[in-house]
């Protein structure tokens, strides 16, 4: 069972993930109180050393490494299925079948469902499993691990970041309750004009059948997006826009799948959040921020891995819940 | 994007006020107008997603089974797995400026149409959202000529125990645009490919073989009355040669479409004179 602490703090994250800012903590728990306690007194200049050893460590890349090794062979077996015409995966990503099985993204799912206010048995059934799939698989770690899109997004990231750092653009942040915004807005106008107009716009979606079918005209509008995050707002549509990753961010509240952090060990150096790619789910590492001594990371997390790999000290580990206590 | 800070502002020493600096009111005013800005921008890309729907004018020839324009544009939900199955690659997925919603499929019949060499129409059976369905469900409403008189047959399946093709709606007809040049009305017979040595449209012919569609490039003809559309026609029944009066009283020969025409686009797509004396009036019912 959850103790009332980390029962608040779950409540909380899912109210970040609509937008809402992340903040700080009105009760903590005794255990975790007396860790951030003992932190305080802990000589400072022996944290610093160990900073400053991590500092000049080599990097790790073994889960993005991995992340991107699945996104593009997974984007890649379409391309192939069809051009080798041998019917494995057939289909993109917004609707596809494996073997037979229909596969259907739950966001296009959604908007055809409310356009065409009529749904078929085999939209049922690919949803259903597909639902299932990212319910066991983490929801939101379809962005970082299956979306074409994400990957571009991310090395235009880093486009923008080297580009901060030459000070040659700022990252002009904004208000991140516009993406539950535009979720209701593309689901209003599915239901109202009964045309799926999101689909036409979707960046996945055009990532995706470019991929498989050729380049089209239409990844002017994706070249247009990535330019902006490159020049002024890092990784905005993914971050501010995209009704997809709330979509699979609400399947990821009930997902066994995330990544868990142990108060105890960890420096507050604060390296997780600088390559985190939500850093806004990240808050508790902040020093005397964490509530309890374990804390799951909340469903607005795209499970990337790289706050693992980042992590020194192993503070932050992929946890699926209820297998470690089976262990 | 320079944030420029007015060196050493005086700072309000108003006690009354909670301490928000001057500097970080600033920094959410742009926030807001920053928010405000990628609002409208991504309200704009979706009304931007609406302009096929405006410009909508050039009616495309949807894939068989396809439901009424409305209908298909709101379930479709653009994966192209009606492209894969395709056996002659007929279907197209549209782009940006084909104006008829960005990825959704169609055929240009004059480059390659639908000549049912999959004998089971098997983008219907691909379609995972159902805007490619054998038979309408009930809630959607049939327009008047739109539903064929009897389930076409397949002249490639003839001797087949099942000769039928599971097709239950045209999704258009074909029709005569340019008499005038329509070598058979002239009289004309025709020689050689029908489209062309470049030409790359194929297309099953049953006497070559029966699976596999070959270029029509490939299959040369020599007739002395030109019928490539008659000929090549799919569909028992759904065109003919039929002997006219021409307005001037004298008695030609001309093809005449029948109501089996289900719109599959192969007249248009064989016909050898340039541009296509017959076409397919996209999502037009049959008119008796």
């Amino acid at each position: 069972m959850m103790n009332p602490y980390l029962k608040r703090r779950f409540l909380d994250q899912i109210a970040v993930m609509f937008g809402r800012e992340a903040k700080k903590p009105d009760a903590i728990s005794e255990p975790a109180q007396k860790i951030h306690e003992l932190k305080r007194m802990t000589n400072k200049e022996r944290l610093q050393e160990a900073m400053l050893a991590h500092e000049n460590a080599k990097k790790v890349h073994t889960w993005r490494n991995r992340r991107w090794a699945v996104l593009i062979a997974v984007n890649l077996f379409f391309t192939v299925s069809f051009w080798l015409d041998i019917q494995i995966l057939e289909g993109a990503l917004t609707a596809s079948r494996f073997i037979g099985f229909h596969l259907i993204d739950l966001n296009s799912a959604l908007q055809v469902m409310l356009a065409h206010k009529h749904i078929i048995t085999n939209l049922v059934i690919g949803t259903g499993t597909v639902f299932v799939l990212w319910l066991l698989l983490g929801g939101r770690s379809f962005c970082s691990w299956v979306c074409p899109y994400h990957l571009l997004a991310e090395w235009a990231e880093k486009i923008h970041l080297w580009l901060v750092k030459k000070k040659l653009v700022t990252d002009q942040n904004i208000d991140r309750r516009l993406r539950t915004l535009s979720w209701i807005v593309f689901a209003v106008l599915a239901l109202a004009t009964g045309y799926t107009v999101f689909e036409a716009i979707s960046p996945t979606g055009i990532v995706s059948r470019a991929l498989i079918y050729g380049p089209a005209l239409a990844l002017l509008w994706v070249l247009a997006l990535l330019v902006f995050e490159v020049f002024f707002s890092r990784r905005a549509w993914c971050r501010y826009a995209c009704p997809i990753g709330l979509t699979y961010g609400v399947v990821g509240i009930f997902s066994p799948v995330r990544v868990k952090y142990r108060l105890e060990s960890c420096f507050h150096e604060g390296d997780c959040r600088k390559v985190c790619l939500v850093p806004h789910v990240l808050d508790t590492v902040i020093k005397g921020r964490a509530v309890d001594t374990e804390i799951p990371i909340g469903p607005d997390c795209t499970r990337c891995g790289l706050c693992v790999d980042t992590c020194p000290t192993g503070s932050l580990t992929f946890d699926v819940k209820g297998l470690s206590k089976l262990l | 994007m320079s944030e420029t800070k007015p060196p050493d502002a005086p700072k309000p020493a108003s006690a009354a006020k909670p301490p928000v600096s001057r500097e970080r009111a600033q920094q959410a005013r742009r926030r807001v107008l920053r928010t405000i800005l990628l609002t409208g921008g991504v309200m704009g890309a979706a009304l931007s997603g609406f302009l096929p729907q405006v410009y909508a004018r050039t009616k495309r020839l949807r894939p068989p089974g396809a439901l009424d324009e409305k209908d298909f544009l709101a379930s479709c939900i653009k994966c192209g797995q009606c492209v894969q199955v395709c056996p002659v690659q007929a279907i197209k997925l549209a782009d940006l400026v084909d104006g008829v919603g960005v990825g959704t499929p169609y055929i240009d019949a004059r480059e390659q149409a639908c000549d049912f060499s999959c004998d089971a129409v098997q983008c219907i059976l691909a379609c995972p959202t159902g805007s490619l369905v054998y038979k309408k469900p009930a809630f959607l409403g049939v327009r008047k000529g739109a539903k064929l008189a009897a389930a076409p047959i397949l002249k490639a399946k003839e001797k087949d125990a099942e000769p039928t093709l599971n097709l239950s709606e045209r999704i258009g007809v074909a029709r005569l645009t340019r008499p005038e040049s329509c070598l058979a009305i002239q009289g004309k017979g025709f020689k050689g490919q029908a489209r062309g040595a470049a030409y790359g449209g194929r297309m099953r012919y049953m006497e070559v073989d029966r699976w596999k569609p070959i270029k029509v490039a490939d299959h040369p003809y020599d007739v002395a009355e030109c019928d490539l559309c008659v000929r090549e026609c799919p569909v028992k029944g759904a065109i003919s040669i039929e002997t006219v009066f021409a307005p001037d009283g004298t008695r030609r020969k001309s093809p005449v479409v029948h109501e089996p025409c289900v719109g599959c686009g192969v007249c248009e797509m064989i016909c050898p004179v340039e541009p296509s004396c017959i076409v397919i009036d996209a999502r037009e019912v049959w008119n008796t």
